[in-house]
């Protein structure tokens, strides 16, 4: 187990560094030059009073580092993130790790909360399905779980803003309010947002919940276990839960993944200001540094679950522990 | 000799969407304290299907129709299939060996924990006890060292040892009848014979009966006492081994004979005569005995009365066939 864990971990060190060089050259061959978008407002040579002059901008283009060659500049910025260092913004002029820190927790947070509703509320209705396959409650909740998964998740919120903000006015449109400052408000704000990325995951994995127990019922060790005269509850529980959790758990570790990506729009609906809506600006004002940091910390994150999965697949399953 | 197992005219349909498959259709034998007996027909005749009812292990669509199977007294199949009662019984006093090796243990549990339920559930023993008493087990089946091997995986047994560990939990509680549905098709023919040389050692020493079922009746022919020969979901002939294996009377039994070799025979002695044609559709099934479009026997009453009843022939054989080939 412990060879095993090692492997996946140098393995996972190493997609980490392809991701950073990939984060880097997809920012750096996007056509435009963040200095012109950070001085919009000025025009180079040109006339008025925030007139700037190319000599101006040479020193700042320099100051950046941008007239380095892209391979120094990518080692340049290896470094100092290993010093813990991640930049400076270049519209903001804040310090990149100082931001992060105060926005990230924002998206883990509501992130954790979906993720948790969407893992156990999708295996819980992924067993009821199996379990009672067949009947009414089966056949409707299979129906709402595949029209669940085809929903993006903005319209979702758009569709929830307008009926419970809008129609209803029960729930405030958008806004982000500390936990401790005010609980209720918090709580009503934070609803919708919860829901509208849980729907997504609540319906893939009990679909694939459904799918894997159906599976392992059939299997012959549980016609042995069914042999042996145990009852039906320690069937389920010892024989089959476990084997069906194998491929549920890679799910989960995609949920992740899902969840990141659908935190960028959902955090822009409902305004709250988390690492998606900083990584949706930052893109729209060219910050490349902001969205080099983003990306790097997403996909370290989805390393990072992938990594938890394959271990939790080597717990479930013993033949790919000793592999 | 007591009658262990009294199994009357068991029907088990199938409800597919090609319409309804007749899997097992009016199934009877009897299974004597200590005695084994075989069932033995090919892929598909509902060999697997009659035991399965027995033991109420028939899944959707299946649906046991019809039939009685007097087991202590008692018609078991009165009792709801996963009810209490059924339970009770299933895993203590009749347990089952199943055919794949490979895929009948849980491959994410030890072989400890699986060999140790049916211990603690069946005869209340407390871990402790059960893992010892499961050692021994193990070390009675012949895995070598058992107190080691006990907290292995099923992927690190071979298949005859997987197997062995299956005997294993079907003698844990000192059954009175032991299923094993073709215990030894998955494995080489070397540990077939072990396999089958163990069981037999086994339930004679605990006077349990077994039934074997398998489609070759080479390997029943040297175990049991008594054969029963299916076919399209029928017992077409049944009796003793001895008379199946020397003097069969039905013409399917003639032919499954005749198609594969014996153990001493002279090479070019006898020229293997294989049974034209496939087994019938089991949907649709015609009324005329179900063997008519194969048949190398068959008479002109064949094809105009329906399939006959079993009939005795001599003392303890049964054939259902208007033609009776003694001394053919």
């Amino acid at each position: 187990m412990t060879a095993y864990i090692i492997r996946r971990v140098i393995i996972g060190i190493i997609v980490l560094l392809l991701v950073t060089m990939l984060v880097f050259l997809l920012v750096r061959l996007l056509p435009g030059d963040p200095l012109m978008v950070y001085m919009g407002q000025f025009s180079v040579g040109g006339s008025g009073t925030t007139r700037i002059t190319p000599e101006e901008y040479q020193f700042l283009y320099h100051q950046y580092g941008l007239d380095r060659s892209l391979p120094v500049q990518y080692i340049d910025w290896l470094g100092k993130i290993f010093h813990g260092d991640l930049g400076k913004s270049v519209t903001v002029g804040q310090d990149i790790g100082e931001l992060i820190a105060e926005r990230m927790p924002r998206t883990a947070y509501i992130g954790l909360i979906t993720f948790v509703i969407g893992a156990v509320g999708g295996t819980f209705v992924g067993i009821i399905c199996a379990l009672r396959r067949g009947s009414w409650m089966d056949n409707t909740l299979t129906t709402l779980a595949n029209i669940g998964m085809t929903i993006p998740v903005f319209w979702l919120g758009i569709l929830l803003m307008y009926l419970l903000s809008y129609k209803l006015g029960w729930l405030p449109t958008h806004g982000w309010t500390h936990p401790l400052d005010n609980f209720g408000k918090h709580i009503s704000q934070i609803i919708m947002p919860v829901l509208a990325m849980a729907v997504g995951s609540i319906a893939g994995l009990a679909r694939l919940v459904r799918s894997c127990m159906l599976e392992v019922m059939r299997a012959d060790y549980v016609r042995t276990a069914w042999a042996k005269g145990l009852q039906e509850r320690v069937i389920v529980v010892r024989h089959q839960i476990k084997n069906a959790m194998i491929p549920v758990v890679t799910a989960l570790g995609g949920a992740i993944g899902m969840i990141l990506g659908g935190s960028v729009f959902i955090e822009t609906v409902f305004g709250i200001p988390g690492m998606g809506r900083l990584m949706t600006t930052a893109i729209f004002d060219y910050d490349y540094q902001i969205v080099q940091a983003g990306v790097l910390l997403f996909g370290a994150i989805i390393i990072f679950s992938n990594l938890i999965v394959d271990i939790a697949w080597g717990w479930l399953d013993p033949r790919i522990r000793l592999a | 000799m007591s009658i262990v197992l009294d199994v009357q005219d068991i029907k088990t349909y199938f409800h597919t969407e090609y319409g309804l498959v007749k899997a097992a259709d009016g199934i009877s034998f009897q299974v004597n304290q200590g005695e084994i007996i075989g069932i033995v027909g090919e892929s598909g005749c509902g060999k697997s299907v009659s035991i399965l009812s027995v033991m109420q292990l028939i899944q959707t669509p299946g649906e046991i129709v019809d039939g009685k199977v007097m087991f202590d007294g008692q018609d078991l199949l009165r009792y709801t299939a996963n009810g209490a009662e059924m339970r009770a019984i299933r895993g203590s006093k009749m347990t089952m060996i199943f055919q794949e090796p490979m895929t009948s243990l849980n491959p994410v549990l030890t072989i400890c924990r699986q060999v140790t339920e049916s211990l603690e559930l069946h005869l209340d023993m407390d871990r402790q006890a059960a893992r010892e008493r499961s050692i021994e087990l193990l070390k009675g089946v012949g895995v070598p060292d058992a107190e080691r091997r006990v907290d292995d995986y099923p992927h690190q047994f071979s298949g005859g040892m997987r197997q062995r560990v299956m005997i294993a939990m079907a003698l844990s509680c000192n059954p009175r009848i032991i299923f094993a549905d073709e215990p030894t098709t998955a494995v080489d023919v070397t540990t077939q014979a072990q396999l089958l040389e163990l069981m037999k050692d086994l339930v004679t020493r605990q006077n349990t009966s077994l039934v074997i079922v398998t489609h070759n009746l080479g390997v029943v022919a040297r175990y049991a006492q008594r054969i029963y020969v299916m076919y399209a979901g029928r017992i077409i002939e049944s009796g003793l081994s001895d008379d199946i294996f020397n003097h069969p009377r039905h013409p399917y039994t003639v032919g499954l004979l005749n198609s594969v070799p014996r153990l001493g025979e002279r090479h070019g002695t006898r020229k293997l005569i294989p049974i034209y044609g496939l087994p019938p559709n089991l949907i649709n099934m015609p009324p005329t005995c179900a063997f008519l479009a194969r048949c190398t026997e068959k008479v002109e009453k064949c094809s105009k009365e329906p399939w006959p009843a079993l009939r005795a022939v001599g003392d303890q054989h049964y054939i259902s066939c208007y033609v009776d080939i003694k001394g053919k």
